[in-house]
């Protein structure tokens, strides 16, 4: 069982990196515009948030 | 792309460009650097295109510093260097599409959800963590593993206790302070009681530890409140990105001669207004100079246009059609017809009986019941086992599995299931609660103009006419943005090619006068086409030198889908029309229909008899959509207001339908009683599931493994019959597909 508690941190730093990227998703407006986004991707311009 | 040039091309817009500058600038704020950002409301927004469309359009524009389209919102967001504004909104229409100014200030960020949000986000990590450290207790982990998983538990429980749990406390906290309880208070008590428990679990190396519990308590409670905060809230954006169709301000002639665009706050009696044609009249006036026609249906009801002549007094919110005016201000805007009307409104709505929602009601009772139950327990246990720790552990145990778990989530979730099968028909809800009371109603009020009808007249009988007279009159009609010019228009199906009138001039107030080679043509009042008819009929004649070529007459058409509503919402309902229109007009559409009505009602007068329905016992649902039934709305039971609704009728309303068909009514209801059916079902499963798992909790048997199978397996019982709601989407759809609805272009209510 020892052997395996290294997993424990692992899983955490791992949950925590996946919260912490969903926190700045939100926090940069990735989520604002959904179906906006969905139909950039065919425009060819260069695209910048506001 | 298609749908772009037909959506830009169809929607027919009252111009009046020549204010726009001073309203761009006003609805604009400054965003710091000399820096302004503009919102515009576009909604016929549909594609790819269009944002390229839209972007590059804007972006063009001298000053502009940056121009990004939003297609969730339908929105353009544009900033642009301090100075006069470039002309937005001119370069949107010539690039197809209509725009409105989109008041910011209104549209304050909406830092409730992303809260929700992060609290959600949080709650999940900590809960799926701590199950993993869970899952290798319950599996028989030693004893040293044990406490260190524990330990770990509590690290990671406490601060998302502390940043998701706020949303709870809050509101528990304000209920207490107010003696009051509310759903949240149980949920607190049970969250913090057994957190304090297991943290004393840990520190006494104790096998049982509810860490688990609490958080997967948090989480799924807390995904029913960003549902039900998600709905709300698409509902809202929607309906505010409808366009605010009222005027900010208007043009004020200064007494040295120069023109300011003024706020209408800042309009004081006696100062001279230029109105153009198009334009809404800002504050309650009279005409000095000018003549044009008015349409005062959102105001009044009245379907027919009325002319307007030096000294008429208009009310503030009438829509001047054809020619510019000239107005002095008799009354301040706060003192004008619009604002008596919103003063209605909410004395009306003030007297309405306040609802309480299911939801509150159910937790009225559970929260003493839960608590007495918890409280009994440790009595009891104390009393048969005489042991401190075992009591309050059981105690806990108890407040734990009866955590209103399954009834958070049973009501919010059923009602998010119903909001998206009303939107998808085109239908915008405002509020869980609505649906609630649109589920108890059991007459119904409808206004005539605007509602049953479209609120364009047409003209009655087309093929009667002659129909070279019909394709002359087109020809001169193209001219005219007036109502009955729209009409002919759109009846001539043929227009015609060989013959084009010279000298189009349109007289205000009168009608439209061309040459054709040697010969005067006049399309307009018959007192004015015909210089010996005293008549004063509301048609118009087509007149070739002063002799009759044909006449029209012009009726307010149905909306579509009308008869079919009406036959199915009579087998339920009891249902009158309340209008402000005249008695004729609206006798013809009640015999059409054969319903119960009363004519030239006020706007006090449509809440009184909503009250005396009401007194009878009966709950009522107001369908309107003008300013003269905004107070009618605010005090019905339930209430539903077209897309083309005056702003603050739309804003009164529980719920906004966007297609033209009036289907949407019967639909509504269909739904929200489908809803309520379901809720019920929700909440006697919540029930059913307590009966079962207090009296195991009760004695005893209740280990942090049990808590968290019996929760999971409620939330998802409650979820999955939520869901069941949807599930008749393959049915609607057919059923829909049959009677199409027809997009509705959303533009001046003209």
């Amino acid at each position: 069982m020892d052997d395996f508690l290294f997993l424990v941190p692992v899983a955490l730093l791992l949950g925590l990196a996946g919260l912490g990227a969903f926190m700045w998703a939100l926090g940069n407006g990735q989520y604002d515009d959904l179906n906006g986004a969905a139909e950039r991707i065919l425009l060819d311009d260069k695209d910048r948030p506001l | 792309m298609t749908c772009c040039t037909s959506a830009g091309g169809i929607a027919l817009t009252v111009a009046n460009d020549i204010n726009k500058d001073g309203e761009v600038l006003l609805a604009s704020h400054l965003v710091g650097d000399g820096i302004r950002q503009t919102d515009l409301s576009v909604p016929s927004i549909h594609c790819g295109a269009c944002i390229r469309n839209i972007e590059t359009a804007l972006a063009a524009l001298p000053g502009v510093e940056a121009a990004r389209v939003n297609l969730s919102t339908k929105r353009a967001t544009i900033r642009w260097h301090d100075g006069a504004p470039p002309p937005f909104i001119e370069t949107l229409r010539r690039a197809g599409y209509d725009a409105h100014v989109y008041d910011a200030g209104a549209d304050v960020k909406d830092t409730a959800f992303s809260e929700l949000i992060r609290a959600l986000a949080v709650a999940g990590f900590a809960a799926s963590n701590i199950m993993l450290l869970s899952v290798s207790v319950w599996s028989g982990a030693d004893s040293a593993t044990r406490d260190l998983f524990h330990a770990i538990s509590a690290a990671i429980a406490l601060p998302a206790l502390a940043y998701s749990g706020r949303v709870f406390f809050r509101s528990a906290w304000r209920a207490l302070r107010h003696s009051r309880t509310n759903m949240d208070v149980p949920i607190s008590i049970g969250v913090l009681l057994a957190f304090g428990l297991s943290v004393y679990e840990t520190a006494t190396h104790g096998p049982h530890a509810y860490f688990d519990a609490s958080i997967t308590l948090l989480f799924f409670l807390l995904i029913g409140r960003t549902l039900d905060h998600l709905m709300r809230e698409k509902a809202r954006t929607a309906v505010t990105g409808l366009a605010n169709l009222a005027s900010r301000g208007a043009l004020v002639l200064q007494p040295d001669g120069s023109r300011v665009y003024m706020p209408i706050n800042e309009i004081a009696v006696g100062m001279t207004i230029l109105l153009a044609a198009g334009e809404r009249i800002p504050v309650d006036a009279k005409v000095l100079s000018g003549h044009s026609d008015i349409d005062s249906a959102l105001l009044s009801g009245e379907s027919a246009p009325l002319a307007a002549a030096p000294g008429a007094f208009l009310q503030a919110g009438v829509l001047n059609l054809t020619g510019p005016l000239t107005l002095s201000s008799t009354a301040t805007a706060k003192d004008s017809a619009l604002a008596d009307m919103v003063r209605l409104m909410e004395a009306a709505e003030t007297g309405r009986s306040h609802y309480r929602r299911i939801a509150d009601r159910a937790s009225q009772l559970y929260a003493p019941v839960v608590h007495a139950t918890a409280l009994l327990t440790f009595v009891g246990w104390m009393i048969a086992a005489g042991d401190v720790h075992r009591a309050v552990t059981i105690a806990i145990a108890v407040l734990i599995i009866t955590c209103p778990c399954a009834l958070g989530l049973a009501v919010p979730m059923v009602q998010v299931m119903a909001a998206r099968r009303l939107f998808e028909s085109g239908i915008l809800l405002k509020d869980g609660g609505a649906l609630e009371r649109l589920a108890e109603i059991d007459a119904i009020v409808f206004d005539k103009t605007g509602t049953l009808t479209s609120g364009t007249p047409r003209l009655i009988d087309p093929t009667a006419v002659d129909p070279e007279a019909l394709q002359l009159a087109a020809a001169l009609a193209v001219h005219s943005r007036h109502p009955y010019s729209r009409a002919i228009e759109a009846a001539c199906a043929v227009p015609m090619q060989t013959i084009k009138p010279d000298a189009v001039t349109e007289q205000p107030g009168c009608g439209l006068e061309a040459r054709i080679g040697a010969h005067l043509y006049r399309l307009g009042r018959a007192n004015w086409a015909l210089s010996d008819s005293a008549s004063n009929d509301a048609g118009l004649v087509l007149a070739k030198d002063d002799t009759a070529l044909a006449r029209f007459q012009f009726e307010d058409r149905l909306r579509d889908g009308t008869h079919g509503a009406l036959e199915t919402l009579k087998q339920d309902f009891s249902i009158e029309i309340l209008s402000g229109d005249h008695d004729a007009a609206v006798g013809r559409i009640a015999d059409k229909l054969s319903l119960r009505y009363s004519a030239g009602m006020l706007p006090a007068g449509k809440v009184a008899r909503i009250r005396d329905i009401e007194t009878e016992g009966r709950k009522v649902l107001m369908v309107g959509d003008g300013l003269n039934d905004a107070p009618a709305l605010a005090a019905a039971h339930a209430s539903m207001a077209p897309a083309t609704a005056a702003d603050i009728g739309r804003n009164a309303a529980d719920l906004v339908f966007l297609h033209e068909n009036l289907d949407a009514v019967p639909q509504a209801i269909g739904i929200a009683r489908e809803a309520a059916k379901l809720v019920r079902q929700n909440l006697v499963l919540a029930v059913g599931y307590n009966l079962i798992a207090v009296p195991v909790a009760i004695m005893g048997y209740v280990t942090p493994l049990v808590a968290a199978i019996a929760m999971s397996s409620s939330s998802i019982i409650v979820i999955a019959n939520a869901l069941r709601l949807g599930g008749h989407r393959g049915r609607d759809t057919t059923a829909a597909a049959a009677t199409k609805p027809v997009p509705l272009n959303i533009v001046e209510h003209a």
